[in-house]
Order: C-alpha cells, then sequence, then structure tokens
C-alpha cells in the first residue's frame, strides 16, 4: 500500500522539534487555537475553563489569563444536562489593545475580551485610602480621583452571550473575514451571526428532514474561507463537503461544490461509511486548498476539483485490519483534527498512543512523533517514532498490538508564522518548537513552488 | 466657587464623585449621569484640569458607564467655559471613540459631531482637525471607522489646504486594509459628498464610489448602495448616465443577493434620485428583474416597493409603464413559491388600484386581490382584507363582498385559533368599511359564534370586538342586535357561556349607557347571583363592581347591595372574596365611614370562618 510504503522509507526526519511547555489544566483539553499573530494560544477544556498563553520575547509561552467560560447547565424543558465542556475556540482579528475570542459549548456561545490595565483611580473624598470613613468636619474640599500605576491586571469579560439558537449540539465556530459575523454549525443547521447582536440569528443551511426518520447524514464542521467572505465548507459524516456561495442565495441549502472522492467498492465493508466521516476541515491559509481529515486519512482538495483529492494520506493505515475492535471501543467515533503549518507546506494530525503526524507536502516526507511527559525534557528533540505491523526492525519500533488506544492526540495547532505547534494529550498541553525558528529560516520546501509529483492537476476551472 | 458655600453643600457633591469608582455599576452610571453637576461644583477650572484627565483614561468601564459618559461630553462646553475651552473636550472623547464598542464609538462620534460646531474657525484647524487626523491614522481600526464620521462635519469650516489634506485621509481610509473601516467609509461616503464641492464630487468621490461598489466584501458594496442614493442626488442630471448609473447598474445586478436585496430595499429613493427619464429607462427593468429575482428576499423587498414606485412614476407614462411592465411582474408574485414574498405584495397591491382607477382595477387587479384572498397563508390573506378601504374608495365595497365574504368566513373558521384572533380584530375596521346593513346581513352572526368559542382568548377578543362594534355602530343598534343575543346566552346549559354573558355585560355597559345597563343587563346579572356554578356566582359579583359606575344609586342601593351581602356570606371563598371587595370599594366611594367600618368587620368575618 502506497501510505504504508511511503512511512516505512521515511529515513530522517524534516523537522526537529523540541519541547517547550507542558502545561496541566485540571481538566481534559478540549480545544487549542493560536491568535492571528500567535502571540497568544487559547486552550479550552472539558471543566468549561479557558486558558490563555502569551508568548514571551524568549519564545517562552506562559499563562496570561484563566477564566471559566462555560458553567453546566440544565435544560429543564427537554431534561438535558448541558456539558460546560469547550468545544471550539475562535480568535477574533484584533480590535484595539484587548484580545476577542468566541468560545462555545453545546448550546452557548460567548465572547470574551480579555484586557490589562494596569492604573488604577485614588483619592476619595469621604474614605481614605483603606475604605475608612474620613471625619466629615475635616472634608472641606472636593478631591477629584487621580489615576495611579499598579501591577498589570488581567481581566476577562464577557462581552456576549449568543444563547438559544442550537437545537442540537454545536460542533463548530468560524469567524467571516468581514469581521463582522460568524458561523456556528450543530448536527443538522448552520446559522450565521453580526458579532454585535445577540437576540437574533439567520439559519443558512438545514439538513433537517422533515421526518427525521429520513436522517441519512449529519453535519460534523463547518468554516469560513479565510478571504472570500461569501464561501463557507461544511462536511458531514457521509464524508462529503461542501462548498456554499452566500452571495447565491439566502439559504445555502443549494451547495456550489460537492467534494466527494468516489468510493472504492473492493474496500467496501461494515464500516466503510463511519471511517469516510469528516472530522476536521480546513481552509489553507492561501484560501486555494481544503484539507479534510476523515478515520483514517487527511486530504487535500483543490478547490477547483471536486471529484477527488489532489492530495491523500494515510495517517494510521495499519488500523484498517482493526476496525472492528475499534468500534467495539467506541475509538473509531474519535474526532482528529488537523492543521496546517503558515505556509501550507506542512500537515500535521492526531493519532493514537500519543503519537502525531506530519506530511511535507512537496518532499513527500512524513514523520510520527509523540507527546508525552516521558519524552518531553525540556529542550530536548523530538525522535521519530514508528509502527510496525510484523516484525520489529529496531529497538524503537513499536507495535500495532502494543498502541495504547486511550492516550489519543485530537486536538492540534500549528503556529500562524513560524513552526511552534501546539499538542493536546488528554489534560496535557505541548508546545513544542523546530530548531531554527524563531528566525524562521528553516529550509521548509514551499508547496507552492513543486506541486506533488504523482498528480496531474487538470486545467482548474475559474471559480 | 462652591466650595465657599460650606460642608453640606459640599457632601452630596463628594458622594457623586466618589461613587464615580463605586464597585456597583449602577451607582456609576448614576454618578455619571450626573457629571454635569459635579462639574458645575467643581467650576470650569477644575473640571478642566482635574475631572476631564481623569475621565480620558476611564476607559475600562462597562459599555453602560461609557455610553452615558460619551453622551454627557457632547454638552458639556458651558461647564468647561464656553466654546472658547470646548477643545477641553476632546481628549476624553478620542479615547471614548477607540472604544471596541461601537455603540459607545458612535456615541462618541455624534458628541464630537456636536460639539465641533462650537469651534471657533480656529480652534477646529489647530484642535479638533488634527484629532480626526489622529483618529484617522490611528493603529486600531477602532479610531479609524471613528474618523470616517468626522470628516463631514470639518469640512466645510477649514480653509482649502485642510480640506486637500481631509479629502486625501478619506480616500485613504476608503481603501483601509480592514473590511471594518471600509465599511465605516462606505456608510459615510454619502454624507461626506454633500459637503464637498461639486468639482470635488465628481473626481474625488465617483471614483471611490465606484472601488467601493466593487469592493470583494459584500458588506461593503452593500453599503456603498445607499452612497450612491445621496450622491445621485448631488449631481446635475446630465452627470447621472455617465458618473453613477453603470455602478448602480451593476449593484442591481451584483452577484450576492445582499447587494441586491440593498438595491430594492432603497429603490423609491434611488427612483426620487435619479429622476423621471433615467426611471423609465433604466429603473423600470432593473425593478422588473427584481420583481423576478432568483432570491425570495430581494423578492421580498422589491414587492414591498411596487405602491410607491408606481405612484412615482413620471405621470405621463405612469399607466403605461404599470399596465406593459409592473403588472405582469405582480401577477406572477401572486402565486410566488415563497409566502414572505405574498405577504409583502399583499400590504401593497390594493394600494395600485387607486393609481390604476376602477376599470383597470375590476378588470386586472380584482382578480389577482381574490387570489390573494384564497391564498394558503392567513398572513397573506390578512394583509389584503386589512387594506381594503383603498380598494372601497375606488370601486365601493359591494363589488368586493361577493368574493370577500367567503374569504373572511374561511378565516373565521380557521382551525388555528390565532388566525380567528387576527380576523376578529379586523372586525372593527371591517365593520366600518361594509357598513352596518351589510354588517348584521352576513358577519353578526360570525361575531357572536365567537362568543361561544372552545378558546378563552377568542372568546375574550370577541367581548371587545362587540364593544368596539357598538361604539361604531351606537346603543340603538347593540339594543337591537347584540344586546338580546348576549342575554340570551345567560340561561345557556354550559357555564362558561353563561360567564361569557357577564364579561360581555363587562365590556358593554359603559358603550351602552345607564339604561340599557339598568333596564336590560342589571336584571340577569341580578339573577345569576343564584347561579349553580361558584366561577359564575363570583363574577357576577366581579360584575357588578364593573358596571357600579354606570348605575344610580337608587339601583345601587335597591338591587345590588343586597345581592353583595348575600353573595358575601356565599358557601364560596372566592365569591365571598369578590363580594366584599366590591362592597368595600362601593362604600368607599359613598365615603360613609361607618360603611368603611362595616365592611372591615366583613373581611374579619370572612377571614375568620
Amino acid at each position: 500500500e502506497a501510505g504504508v510504503g511511503g512511512f516505512y522509507q521515511n529515513k530522517k526526519t524534516f523537522f526537529s522539534f523540541f519541547f517547550i511547555l507542558v502545561c496541566d489544566p485540571a481538566d481534559v483539553i478540549s480545544t487549542v487555537e493560536f491568535n492571528q499573530t500567535g502571540e497568544f494560544l487559547a486552550t479550552g477544556d472539558k471543566g468549561g475553563r479557558v486558558v490563555i498563553f502569551q508568548r514571551e520575547p524568549q519564545g517562552e509561552y506562559n499563562v496570561y489569563s484563566t477564566f471559566q467560560s462555560h458553567e453546566p447547565e440544565f435544560d429543564y424543558l427537554k431534561s438535558l444536562e448541558i456539558e460546560e465542556r469547550i468545544n471550539k475556540i475562535r480568535w477574533l482579528p484584533l480590535h484595539n489593545p484587548a484580545h476577542f475570542l468566541l468560545a462555545t459549548n453545546d448550546k452557548t456561545i460567548k465572547l470574551w475580551k480579555v484586557s490589562e490595565r494596569d492604573k488604577r483611580a485614588e483619592g476619595y473624598n469621604l474614605r481614605d485610602e483603606e475604605g475608612r470613613l474620613k471625619d466629615l468636619s475635616t472634608v472641606t474640599t472636593l478631591q477629584v480621583p487621580v489615576l495611579r500605576p499598579m501591577d498589570l491586571l488581567v481581566e476577562a469579560s464577557p462581552r456576549r452571550v449568543f444563547a438559544n439558537a442550537h437545537a442540537y449540539h454545536i460542533n463548530s465556530i468560524s469567524v467571516n473575514s468581514d469581521c463582522e459575523t460568524y458561523l456556528s454549525a450543530d448536527d443538522l443547521r448552520i446559522n450565521l451571526w453580526n458579532l454585535n447582536i445577540t437576540d437574533r440569528s439567520f439559519n443558512i443551511v438545514d439538513l433537517k428532514p422533515e421526518n427525521m426518520e429520513d436522517l441519512s447524514e449529519v453535519i460534523t464542521v463547518a468554516e469560513f474561507h479565510p478571504h472570500h467572505c461569501h464561501l463557507l465548507a461544511f462536511s458531514s459524516s457521509t464524508g462529503t463537503t461542501r462548498l456554499c456561495d452566500m452571495r447565491a442565495s439566502a439559504l445555502c441549502d443549494q451547495h456550489a461544490k460537492l467534494f466527494e472522492e468516489a468510493a472504492d467498492p473492493s474496500h467496501r465493508s461494515f464500516f466503510s461509511e463511519i471511517v469516510s466521516s469528516v472530522s476536521d476541515v480546513k481552509f489553507s491559509h492561501s484560501g486555494r486548498y481544503l484539507l479534510t481529515r476523515d478515520y483514517l486519512t487527511v486530504k487535500v482538495w483543490d478547490l477547483n476539483m471536486e471529484n477527488k483529492p489532489v492530495e491523500t494520506y494515510q495517517v494510521h493505515d495499519y488500523l484498517r485490519t482493526k476496525l472492528c475492535s475499534l468500534y467495539e471501543s467506541d475509538c473509531i467515533f474519535d474526532k482528529f483534527e488537523c492543521a496546517w503549518n503558515g505556509t501550507d507546506s506542512v500537515i500535521m494530525t492526531g493519532a493514537y498512543n500519543n503519537y502525531f503526524r506530519m506530511f511535507d507536502r512537496a518532499s513527500l516526507r512524513d514523520v510520527t512523533l509523540e507527546a508525552s511527559r516521558e519524552v518531553c525534557k525540556r529542550r530536548a528533540v523530538l525522535q521519530p517514532r514508528r509502527v510496525c505491523v510484523g516484525k520489529k526492525q529496531k529497538e524503537t519500533d513499536v507495535s500495532v498490538d502494543s498502541l495504547d488506544f486511550r492516550k489519543k492526540i485530537l486536538h492540534t495547532a500549528w503556529h500562524p508564522k513560524e513552526n511552534i505547534i501546539a499538542i493536546a494529550a488528554s489534560n496535557n498541553l505541548y508546545i513544542f518548537q523546530d530548531r531554527l525558528t524563531p528566525n524562521g529560516h528553516h529550509n521548509t520546501p514551499e508547496i507552492q513552488s513543486a506541486p506533488p509529483k504523482w498528480q496531474t492537476q487538470p486545467n482548474p476551472p475559474t471559480y | 466657587m462652591a466650595g465657599a458655600e460650606g460642608d453640606d453643600s459640599l457632601y452630596p457633591i463628594a458622594v457623586l464623585i466618589d461613587e464615580l469608582r463605586n464597585e456597583d455599576v449602577q451607582l456609576r452610571l448614576n454618578s455619571i449621569k450626573k457629571l454635569s453637576t459635579i462639574a458645575l461644583a467643581l467650576g470650569v477650572e477644575r473640571t478642566r484640569t482635574e475631572l476631564l484627565p481623569f475621565l480620558t483614561d476611564t476607559i475600562y468601564d462597562e459599555d453602560e458607564v461609557l455610553l452615558a459618559l460619551a453622551e454627557q461630553l457632547g454638552s458639556f462646553t458651558v461647564l468647561v467655559g464656553g466654546p472658547e475651552f470646548v477643545h477641553c473636550l476632546l481628549p476624553p472623547l478620542e479615547s471614548l471613540a477607540t472604544v471596541e464598542e461601537t455603540v459607545v464609538r458612535d456615541k462618541a462620534v455624534e458628541s464630537l459631531q456636536k460639539i465641533s460646531q462650537e469651534h471657533s474657525p480656529v480652534d477646529l484647524e489647530v484642535h479638533f482637525v488634527p484629532l480626526v487626523k489622529r483618529l484617522a491614522s490611528g493603529d486600531w481600526f477602532t479610531s479609524r471607522t471613528s474618523a470616517c464620521g468626522l470628516f463631514s462635519v470639518c469640512y466645510p469650516r477649514v480653509s482649502s489646504t485642510v480640506k486637500a489634506e481631509i479629502r486625501q485621509h478619506f480616500r485613504t481610509l476608503c481603501s483601509d486594509d480592514t473590511p471594518m473601516v471600509r465599511r465605516a467609509a462606505s456608510s459615510k461616503l454619502g454624507e461626506f459628498a454633500k459637503v464637498l464641492e461639486l468639482d470635488y464630487v465628481k473626481s474625488d468621490i465617483i471614483p471611490l464610489f465606484t472601488a467601493l461598489a466593487s469592493d470583494e466584501q459584500d458588506s461593503v458594496r452593500l453599503l456603498a448602495v445607499e452612497a450612491g442614493v445621496s450622491i445621485a442626488t448631488l449631481l446635475p442630471q446630465e452627470d447621472l448616465e455617465d458618473l453613477v448609473m453603470p455602478t448602480l447598474r451593476q449593484a442591481a445586478e451584483d452577484k450576492s443577493w445582499r447587494v441586491r436585496y440593498m438595491v430594492a430595499d432603497k429603490f423609491s429613493e434611488l427612483q426620487k434620485a435619479v429622476g423621471p427619464e433615467i426611471t423609465k429607462n433604466d429603473l423600470v427593468p432593473a425593478f422588473q428583474n427584481l420583481l423576478k429575482d432568483c432570491e425570495a428576499e430581494v423578492r421580498t423587498a422589491a414587492a414591498n416597493k411596487v405602491k410607491v414606485f408606481c405612484e412615482s412614476l413620471p405621470e405621463d407614462s405612469r399607466e403605461t409603464i404599470i399596465m406593459t411592465h409592473i403588472l405582469p411582474c405582480v401577477k406572477e408574485l401572486v402565486s410566488d413559491t415563497n409566502q414572505h414574498v405574498k405577504s409583502a405584495l399583499a400590504s401593497v397591491i390594493m394600494g395600485l388600484s387607486t393609481i390604476l382607477g376602477k376599470d383597470n382595477t375590476v378588470e386586472h387587479l380584482l382578480p389577482l386581490f381574490l387570489v390573494q384572498l384564497k391564498d394558503e397563508y392567513p398572513e397573506v390573506r390578512l394583509n389584503i382584507i386589512s387594506n381594503l378601504d383603498c380598494v372601497n374608495e375606488v370601486i365601493g365595497i359591494r363589488q368586493l363582498s361577493q368574493s370577500l365574504l367567503p374569504a373572511i368566513v374561511e378565516l373565521a373558521e380557521d382551525a388555528k385559533w390565532r388566525v380567528r384572533l387576527a380576523i376578529i380584530e379586523y372586525m372593527p375596521l371591517l365593520a366600518g368599511q361594509l357598513g352596518v346593513e351589510f354588517f348584521d346581513e352576513k358577519l353578526n352572526s360570525l361575531c357572536m359564534a365567537w362568543l361561544i368559542d372552545h378558546v378563552y382568548a377568542i372568546r375574550e377578543a370577541a367581548t371587545c370586538n362587540l364593544m368596539k362594534l357598538v361604539e361604531k355602530f351606537g346603543a340603538e343598534w347593540a339594543q337591537n342586535t347584540i344586546v338580546p343575543k348576549v342575554l340570551g346566552m345567560a340561561n345557556d346549559s354550559n357555564y362558561l357561556h353563561r360567564m361569557t354573558t357577564l364579561f360581555c355585560i363587562n365590556a358593554l355597559s359603559e358603550v351602552c349607557g345607564q339604561e340599557i345597563t339598568t333596564k336590560h343587563m342589571l336584571p340577569v346579572v341580578l339573577k345569576m347571583s343564584t347561579d349553580q356554578v361558584a366561577n359564575v356566582r363570583f363574577n357576577v359579583a366581579r360584575c357588578l363592581q364593573k358596571i357600579g359606575p354606570v348605575l344610580d344609586s337608587s339601583a345601587l342601593q335597591a338591587d345590588v347591595k343586597p345581592v353583595l351581602e348575600k353573595l358575601a356570606t356565599d358557601q364560596d371563598m372566592d365569591v365571598k372574596y369578590f363580594a366584599l371587595e366590591r362592597e368595600i370599594l362601593s362604600l368607599i366611594s359613598m365615603r360613609v365611614c361607618k360603611g368603611l367600618f362595616l365592611c372591615i368587620t366583613l373581611l374579619f368575618n370572612c377571614f375568620s370562618i
């Protein structure tokens, strides 16, 4: 098999990541996201907390602010518990010195402002600085307070709460490039919000059939195009990804494009549909490509070619024979995320056994790395891992049968400009940095200069 | 100055100043709203040197506090020493104009616009214009968006060199990197164009307008439409075709439905701005396209404009244009697939009859009305019915009634109670339009049927409807047609219907007047005091309270009082309560102290049981 072959031929790594931080928020991390400059990194966890890290001038990330974004709630109408777990975090483009981010749990989206305060007012008329009442006879003139410098205080305040618009669980939020609107998607619907208006949202996609028995697919992820304010992509549990043009009509039930690869009939099995369900979709920074992750592969799609992906990378093809036991343990429903690096030349996604995978699009090299407490010694360079199906070739090889399926890396994020990555493994957050950054002169091959060789690209129709 | 008056007068001000920093937002807000009091007490000097610098730095506060502050500062000129010192207000407003909250920024800009008028021409150039420039070249988009709203207020009052600079700044903002700033520039373009010299409108504004109208962001393009309308009003007729129309035509055919929606929404303004010739040649086909747009939202917006558009067509060719171009599109919209489109059309289509006259209405419009009256969506039918008066004036209601009545009956018996409720609300209006004779003949029975509807909200609305009908047709009509039927229900076997009689009496007694109430209604009410159902009995007590003011005192003493006293000893707790309440009120109104005492005793009796 091509993917596995490529894997074993890999002799040397194309990154030498070293470890710079491990942080242990009290709860299992459920989302990781860098802001637009990469200076800040936010994580959300199962306990509804958001932790923001700031990058110091020396390159280290330190905790900047921690706040409780969501609390557990109870829907009395449906007798349902609403978990506080943060499903997604999205940063807003910079407004002013304060930072804004959207965080969502299953039902409610909140807009948070994180700001700094370094001054405080002094001088009361009727009290002294300790707050004791002054003798009124001594108050003979009015005093206007003055502002004096104080220790830096970072405050997080909820600015808006966007609630009551989703009947199902919210799986994605995405800010539009117009910086005025954002979308939120649940299993069956996608809503469009104005960031300033909390009491109204517009339904733009509705997959709910008249009769729920006719339900054949659910929305798994939705994302706006990075530059074109009218384009959005959403993927479904059937393995398709649809591109919608919001200019065409108010309801985007009719897609502009449908990205779907014809299933190989020889591979059809009970699990075919489950493993083809798309668990993450990411537009490339350039806006030209779509990256989709399903259970076994990551695929790169050119927006101009709908019938097949331009690249397909096997993440852990050795699991193909183990789907039955993975189904029994529910692991087959794990939702792995995927990420582009800043120049769209490398792809990263998570796997089991605390492993994560990287694929260089130009050289076709790939690597498996491990994020775990044991291997993460300070400033130690990460060593590539290998999983073997049959006999071990080397001492360090790991056999498929000894993989720990409870240790999974679902959430990953790549710094928008530099080779810094954030990996969430249960309740640990690992941040790794490539040895040659921050100068950014690593000789990562640029994908734009050399499109993958095995694929012949037809003349793309103009979109 | 104020300090000299002594400590007593200082205290409230001191509290206000301290509460500027209270932890409770509400107290801070109260304090900010009394900022003028604080400033007055401090005097102009200290306001300028101490209060304003403090306020300039307090931008951390909650939005509502900042909003109140921004508003206050707009009328602070006197408090800082008059126009001579008005520029002292610029620093705090400048920092408010950069906060992230849009409402606060907008209010700060509004206040800045206001105080710009109080600057002398010299101060404007020395203090105000530099502030605008600072905002326009600020690092954050928030300050740049605020700047967009300030150019137009200072432009007319500055020298030509500064004018050139201002135009340059505006140009820069129109091609800003962030869509937020371009949106702000786009929305202020029309306002800015108004204060520019005509030559500059042509040389500067038109290129900017063209660029913004073809921006990559839909949200910028759609705001340019409105600017286009304003610009069109400024230009002489002969320049419109070359300078504005190509862009507007392009907007009407934009790929994005939101832009086309905006064109449809602003169509009447556009029509007014471009004049009759261009309307005939350009706007008519454009309007036809909008009415046939593939997006229902656009069709809805366009359908809403049908009447206004037709009204404002040049008189000489109005009828031809409507008959040959507009009406065919309208005919299609009548059977549109989208209910909102049909509903929008139904709310304006009746207005066409006054424009087209009787013959055309009968021949062309009436069939459309009838189709809409039979529409599957009640909202469409209701919109038609609620605008019947327009057609009434043109062709008379008789002609309409033949087809109208079945539709109304159908709505009146709709399975959804909300629909029935809506049609009841139109009954008084219809009654007024149709006249008493027609009403008695066709609709009266419907109104009575609603009184025994199985939904309470309908019965309630029906009683209210009766009251309005009596207001329209008078007491005599009520006595002959309604009252006998209402009173007849008092003997109904269903206690809910018997109660409806009481509710009707509640509503009708006042409009019917003393004579009918005393002679016809009161005996029935009194008789019902012996009803076997407690709910009816206590409603008798409430009813007596309600009709009390209409009755004369002899009737009160002779008939009402004994009954109430009897009810006050009723077996049922609620009946007793309402009877006593009535008793107390009536006695208090008679100002009988002894009676009051009696009442209190009665109350004690009541609660001790």
